[in-house]
């Protein structure tokens, strides 16, 4: 999964005066840039500009603390699951989304912050994470529709940043590219058979299409005109395609599939226009966008407060390694 | 960060007899019996190796990428050491 946080900046690292470079830093800054210009790749000890190692640190660590938390909506119902089938699918997706997370923060330690910072940052609330994991999942139909929307929209967003600049994170991406097309397609198939089940299933499945659609239109951040990273990422090879682009590609692959579905997306303005190809949409609520965004989504200090509490109950069991291996 | 911190490990997989293990990614863990079982979980679910190695990031010894003029640029112009500098007649071209 993804955080559109890409475009969500970090107050406290936003913030900071920047220092004039030295002569040595300006031939470096030169170097880098012919590299970027030239499509290189960069990896860890190489020089980068402090900028460019921050927008980094922000973007992979959101996106890592984006993975974690994602596991708790859908954890929710491994319990609940219907049957020893789906829920052996929905341990190893959830099971996923903690390799990714763990894959991340790895491509984040590279750039010299500790995991123990990120994970402070996160705990804290100085760090972002996507807000379509502050929705809640009230019933199993949301199992499938996460799956095939919100992975959808993940694998979307994911797959040009295969491509990004910094070599970590590139090679973590694409690890993770080729996990979540088995999310994507566990998700359909859960809700083709829902459909072809009673009428109640049905009705419960367009109801989870109804509530999932628009947050996940939202998972590609704000409109371009909005964006505040979108420029410079793009000029240092991290973001590829641009939020507005990466949306449509969805909507225009997400249609036809909701056809097959039989299911309705709720857009009284979704159409298709012939000239261009692309689907024409409604406009987006971003007055709720930015509301979850800034912590007062419906389940934003719930999800929080659990990460914390895994955490802290799993402190003994930290510690307790520690000791055993200071005794070997 | 503070001694809380597990050490980390970087891992290395053989996805089949016949090739190189190969770098794929980091793992902390307190010790090498933990790092292995992690990366184990981590990065062969499914069925991507039949060996793997773990090494203590700490105990790898990487050339300096400041260093990259002395260390590489003298082979630059030893074009010689390479197949393609000879030119042979057609005939015995394929050699």
């Amino acid at each position: 999964m993804y955080t559109q946080a890409i475009d969500i900046p970090n107050k406290q690292q936003d913030t900071q005066a920047k220092q004039p470079l030295s002569d040595k830093e300006i031939g470096y800054q030169a170097e880098f840039d012919a590299r970027i210009a030239n499509g290189e790749v960069v990896e860890p000890k190489d020089w980068m500009p402090e900028a460019y190692r921050k927008t980094l640190i922000r973007q992979i660590s959101q996106h890592a603390h984006s993975e974690i938390v994602g596991m708790l909506p859908e954890g929710n119902w491994i319990t609940r699951a219907p049957t020893l089938k789906r829920k052996a699918i929905l341990l190893a997706k959830v099971q996923d989304e903690g390799g990714h997370g763990l894959y991340l923060y790895a491509a984040a330690e590279t750039l010299g912050v500790s995991r123990d910072e990120l994970i402070e940052a996160l705990h804290a609330g100085r760090a972002k994470y996507s807000s379509i994991f502050n929705y809640p999942t009230v019933t199993w139909a949301d199992i499938g529709v996460i799956g095939w929307l919100v992975d959808g929209a993940a694998i979307m967003n994911q797959i040009p940043l295969c491509r990004c600049s910094y070599g970590p994170y590139a090679r973590a991406m694409v690890r993770i590219c080729k996990e979540e097309s088995f999310h994507q397609r566990q998700g359909f198939d859960l809700l083709l058979t829902m459909m072809r089940g009673t009428q109640a299933q049905r009705d419960m499945v367009q109801d989870a299409v109804n509530r999932w659609w628009w947050p996940s239109l939202m998972m590609f951040g704000p409109h371009d005109s909005q964006s505040q990273h979108g420029e410079q990422s793009m000029r240092w090879g991290i973001k590829r395609i641009s939020n507005d682009e990466l949306r449509q590609k969805f909507i225009d692959a997400t249609v036809p599939q909701a056809a097959v579905l039989g299911v309705t997306l709720p857009d009284a303005r979704l159409e298709l226009n012939e000239a261009t190809g692309h689907y024409a949409h409604g406009e987006i609520d971003w007055d709720e966008f930015w509301n979850v965004v800034n912590g007062h989504g419906q389940c934003n200090r719930e999800r929080l407060a659990e990460r914390v509490q895994a955490w802290e109950d799993g402190a003994w069991v930290r510690e307790a390694a520690l000791a055993y291996a200071a005794k070997e | 960060m503070d001694q809380k911190e597990w050490p980390l490990w970087e891992v290395f997989i053989r996805s089949r007899n016949g090739l190189d293990h190969k770098h794929c990614g980091s793992v902390h863990a307190t010790d090498a019996r933990m790092a292995l079982q992690a990366a184990r979980n981590v990065f062969t679910r499914r069925q991507e190796g039949v060996s793997i190695w773990v090494v203590r990031g700490d105990h790898i010894v990487a050339s300096d990428p400041d260093a990259k003029p002395e260390m590489f640029d003298p082979m630059e112009d030893k074009i010689y050491r390479h197949p393609t500098f000879y030119k042979l007649p057609d005939e015995v071209d394929y050699m």
